[in-house]
């Protein structure tokens, strides 16, 4: 009689390859999450027993607490492993890392590497399944499946909406999944960015690309704002962040012309005055810490929805 | 193959009658609540609310709860219960929760539904109200109030459909489809 949900994947490694259906399913169960954390005491006996890993090779403070709190709420054992502590720093590769540890019998691996297609290679050495946390310049499945939540929250429906997404395209992993996801989910995707910091091709994508924030926003339902990399600007792409900042940082000048229900959202962690004005960061419109209480239920989502490919107890 | 075992209003007078046993011994309405399982559970717990109001012209806190991360019996693959929202906006602390739901098994909903109503506090007695308790409980579970007791082999499946969720009101049995 139980009504029940199936993913079309059983590892999260990019959002090109979830349908609509598995989004979906996975915000509607991340929707039914959400109750757990406004409880006193924020925690449910489903993944008692289970071991969750967080092998992080780059530096995270958001995705990796979120994963972690994700896992705790669900009662999972969460073990937290960074690069620079791992034994890769000895020189063991990241296919014995991750075999090693597998061989410890977590349920789950959730990965963050900085090499692109690092958790897809992790995926054909091990049996159990893994999330991607964010590789590279590839994806970042998580992040932009609680943008999706916080817009549906906002917006009701994701179907038709225009999404503007403003900045460093061309390194931005949480543009490249936004993008595979807002497309499956019927919506319009526009970007802005110096022709420097958009990658080549990036049509292909079927976006529309423009080089003026104050056209290229006019009539978004969204605007996200990515941050501008500093770690990955010392390839001369930028004359200078002023000059940038001169360019396409959003201040509430450009919103004179935007409607006030235009949301405005920003993966984090904010460059202040680089990319988005101190004033618009902390605005109406703005939903960044919306965006990071809804992570947590997207995770615990995650997981309830990959957990359990062998238990014992299942009939 | 199915036979109806209640119709629209035997449900309607086993509803009366539970709302007039819960106000006998809890001695009126002042502090209780009243908690449906999702799915035909919360249905019911707002049919008893109405008629509650009816009689006392007292309106019960009511909540919903969804048992799905308290059940004992998840993960076999990546095909798994839809998790539903869980809806208690309200403090348990001294009330008298009266659970509801619409068939009463093995007592194993009961037993994770008791888990999850405990995580939202202390409430003074937790009672349980179920439209149809078809026996073979596998738990030390009873109903405190119970609509009609239907004893049915395993093999059969009892199935109440409620107007709200079903579109029409009555209780069925049917041979096992497997």
């Amino acid at each position: 009689m139980t009504q029940t949900t199936t993913l079309s994947q059983r590892n999260i490694i990019t959002m090109e390859s979830l349908t609509a259906n598995d989004i979906d399913t996975i915000l509607d169960t991340a929707d039914s999450f959400k109750e757990v954390s406004t409880r006193a005491i924020k925690k449910v006996p489903i993944l008692r027993g289970r071991t969750i890993i967080n092998l992080f090779f780059e530096p995270s403070t958001r995705t990796r607490t979120s994963f972690e709190i994700a896992g705790k709420r669900l009662s999972a054992d969460v073990i937290n492993i960074s690069g620079a502590a791992s034994s890769t720093v000895k020189g063991e590769s990241l296919i014995d890392t991750v075999r090693n540890l597998e061989a410890m019998s977590p349920d789950i691996l959730v990965v963050r590497h900085n090499c692109s297609g690092a958790p897809a290679l992790i995926t054909q050495f091990i049996s159990k399944p893994v999330i991607n946390a964010g590789d590279g310049t590839h994806e970042h499945p998580s992040q932009s499946l609680l943008d999706l939540l916080t817009i549906r929250e906002h917006k009701g429906d994701l179907k038709g909406l225009k999404v503007t997404i403003v900045g460093d395209i061309a390194h931005s992993r949480v543009a490249r999944s936004n993008i595979h996801a807002m497309k499956t989910m019927g919506m319009t995707v526009k970007v802005v960015a110096p022709p420097p910091l958009l990658p080549i091709g990036i049509e292909q994508l079927g976006v529309d690309v423009c080089h003026d924030l104050e056209k290229g926003i006019k009539d978004a339902d969204v605007i996200m704002i990515l941050r501008i990399q500093l770690e990955r600007q010392n390839q001369g792409l930028l004359s200078s962040l002023r000059e940038y900042s001169n360019y396409f940082c959003l201040t509430e000048k450009h919103l004179s012309n935007v409607s006030d229900d235009t949301l405005i959202i920003h993966p984090g962690p904010v460059n202040r005055g680089v990319e988005i004005s101190l004033d618009v960061m902390e605005g109406p419109r703005s939903l960044i810490l919306n965006q990071v209480t809804n992570g947590v239920a997207i995770r615990m989502a995650l997981f309830y929805l990959l957990l359990g490919e062998s238990d014992a107890n299942s009939n | 193959m199915s036979t109806t075992i209640l119709n629209e209003k035997d449900i309607a007078r086993a509803i009366n009658r539970i709302s007039h046993e819960i106000l006998e011994r809890n001695q009126g309405a002042e502090n209780i609540a009243l908690i449906g399982i999702r799915t035909r559970g919360v249905t019911l717990s707002s049919r008893l609310q109405a008629k509650i109001n009816a009689i006392e012209n007292i309106e019960v806190a009511t909540g919903a709860l969804d048992i799905t991360l308290y059940r004992d019996d998840i993960g076999a693959g990546l095909q798994k219960p839809e998790l539903k929202k869980t809806e208690i906006t309200f403090g348990l602390e001294g009330k008298h929760v009266i659970l509801c739901d619409d068939v009463l098994f093995t007592g194993r909903t009961i037993r994770a539904a008791i888990d999850a109503l405990i995580d939202f506090g202390r409430p003074a007695s937790v009672q349980l109200a179920v439209l149809i308790d078809r026996g073979h409980r596998e738990l030390p579970i009873r109903p405190d109030y119970v609509g009609k007791n239907i004893p049915t082999p395993k093999s059969k499946r009892v199935q109440v459909l409620l107007k709200e969720v079903d579109e029409e009101d009555k209780v069925i049995i049917q041979e096992q489809v497997k």
